[in-house]
């Protein structure tokens, strides 16, 4: 230890000191801060280009995903559709057979009535007709009838017999 | 006085040839040579040690702490010429001294020790590689205290004192430009000029270019495997600038320490102490309110512990940067130490055994080295690191 304090040379620890802060200074103005700068650019670079590469595959798998999800739902719209054309389509087909069965009922109803009506007016018609011509043949040959007395007699006693008897 | 490189002056030295071949026992030698150490050598003196290979370890030894201590030349290797005079190859450094002024003179003025510099009518010199104020004729004073200690006399002149006599002369503040404060600049433009162009490249394009394909994976583990999960991920900004200037910069240091021009930074206290201080500076200036909560009334104890712990904890902030600088000082001078006695043991041996035994073993050790340079960075680092992530830490 005695030594080494003897061996202390001051102008050397001056030296060294004084030699070894102006590196220092000057190292890291010219040489430390632009390399360790620039080796921390590129190392950056890289992490960038490969969070860029990542990010990239993800977009890449998102689209992928969603151009599926697309065409799913397209599909599924499509499908949607057509099975409502054919709802509606066949909604429109019964009803229109349904309206169109309405429809002939009434025709029909219609027709029937008057069918019906047309058959009782011709019936009333005739009857009339019938009457009249019943009518006109009775006085006719009532008329003829009743030129004997005793036939006349004999009308008025049938014909009260009958009344009777109904 | 060699300037200190590894591995040339120990080829080069004329001194070492002075080895004495015929000493019995060498491996016994080399036994004692090993766990004794080079760095107790006072008690090398076995008796069954021939006087010239005790010589010879001596110099070897003398070789080793000088090449560990600064330098104010910058010598690559030294000989002697047949007539007896040293001859330095390298050049000479500025020196600059504070003594009652400001005085600054080369240090071939000192001639390596061997001479008395005088200016402004003032007399230095040097003495185990420390400037001391002198008279014209070079003269030492000692402590009183170490007066007994032996203080051999030999071919290096008498700047070569075996054991550690205090000199009594006074001595000036020396701020001078040394061998190591030398490499401390070079290794700073270095790191300047390597990062900046490296930062540069970054403005073309993003991806690493060049030196920065080697460098980038370096920063990018001090910051994913040294800041961030000891400071966290939201805060380890601000401490990344000094994490990666005291990784690198001890990282390079270390290396070149390594390198046969023989300097060895990072294994003075005074460079280690200011990078420990530099730690403990940030450490305490950013320190969170919980943090100091948790050093002065530490939560969760009762209040007597709590008395008890303060000083403890507090006594810690210093000793952590202090265990810093002293595992950093202690790692590279040790592996300087053994690196070069094992060197030396080539020279003893002087055998065909031992000395590609030696050489091997130095070869293994050099490569052991260089993993130790870079792991004692780490090691600085990732607890400087550490200490950051205790001073920020929030309350949980």
């Amino acid at each position: 230890m005695e030594k080494l304090i003897e061996q202390f040379s001051f102008g050397l620890f001056f030296w060294q000191l004084l030699l070894f802060v102006a590196l220092l200074f000057l190292l890291r103005k010219y040489a430390w801060k632009p390399i360790l700068g620039a080796v921390e650019q590129r190392e950056e670079g890289i992490k960038g280009a490969l969070e860029a590469a990542e990010a990239a595959k993800k977009e890449m798998q998102n689209v992928t995903a969603d151009s599926e999800k697309l065409l799913k739902e397209a599909r599924v719209e499509r499908d949607s559709l057509l099975k409502e054309a054919r709802e509606i389509k066949e909604s429109i087909i019964s009803e229109a057979k349904e309206q169109a069965q309405v429809e002939g009922d009434k025709m029909i109803k219609q027709a029937q009535a008057a069918i019906e009506s047309e058959k009782k007016a011709a019936v009333a018609d005739i009857k009339a007709q019938v009457a009249n011509l019943s009518v006109e043949i009775a006085e006719k040959v009532i008329k003829e009838e009743l030129s004997d007395k005793g036939k006349q007699q004999k009308l008025v006693e049938d014909m009260l017999g009958d009344i009777k008897l109904n | 006085m060699n300037g200190g490189c590894i591995f040339a002056p120990i080829f080069e030295d004329p001194y070492l040839d002075h080895m004495r071949n015929s000493f019995f026992s060498k491996k016994l030698v080399a036994v004692i040579f090993l766990i004794a150490g080079v760095l107790s050598a006072q008690n090398h003196e076995g008796e069954d040690v021939e006087a010239g290979a005790h010589d010879l370890k001596t110099q070897i030894k003398e070789y080793i702490d000088h090449h560990l201590l600064d330098s104010h030349d910058f010598n690559l290797y030294s000989y002697t010429t047949e007539d007896g005079n040293h001859k330095y190859i390298g050049f000479p450094l500025p020196v600059i001294l504070w003594d009652n002024g400001l005085k600054v003179f080369s240090s071939s003025k000192l001639k390596h020790g061997e001479g008395v510099a005088e200016v402004d009518g003032v007399y230095y010199t040097l003495y185990h590689n420390k400037i001391y104020k002198t008279d014209s004729n070079g003269t030492i004073n000692y402590d009183v205290d170490h007066a007994k200690e032996t203080h051999t006399e030999d071919a290096f002149g008498e700047n070569l004192v075996v054991e550690d006599a205090h000199p009594s002369n006074e001595k000036p503040l020396d701020f001078s430009i040394t061998k190591n404060v030398v490499f401390i600049i070079a290794v700073s433009l270095l790191m300047f000029l390597v990062f900046r162009s490296m930062a540069k490249r970054y403005q073309k394009s993003t991806m690493p270019r060049g030196v920065g394909r080697f460098l980038e994976p370096l920063v990018l583990f001090v910051r994913d495997e040294i800041a961030i999960p000891n400071i966290g991920e939201h805060k380890y900004k601000k401490y990344m600038s000094y994490l990666l200037t005291v990784f690198f910069f001890v990282w390079i240091i270390n290396l070149l320490g390594l390198t046969p021009l023989g300097v060895n930074v990072t294994n003075n206290i005074a460079v280690t102490f200011a990078l420990a201080m530099i730690t403990y500076l940030i450490t305490t200036f950013t320190g969170n309110k919980n943090y100091w909560k948790h050093i002065f009334w530490m939560p969760g104890v009762p209040v007597p512990m709590k008395i008890i712990l303060a000083p403890i904890e507090l006594l810690g902030t210093f000793i952590k940067p202090f265990s810093l600088m002293i595992r950093l000082y202690a790692n590279i001078t040790a592996g300087h130490v053994v690196l070069m006695s094992i060197i030396g043991l080539m020279f003893i041996f002087k055998n065909w055994i031992g000395s590609p035994l030696s050489f091997l073993l130095a070869f293994a050790l050099a490569l052991l080295e260089l993993l130790v340079a870079a792991l004692q960075a780490y090691i600085f680092t990732m607890l400087s690191a550490l200490y950051f992530g205790m001073a920020v830490e929030e309350d949980h």
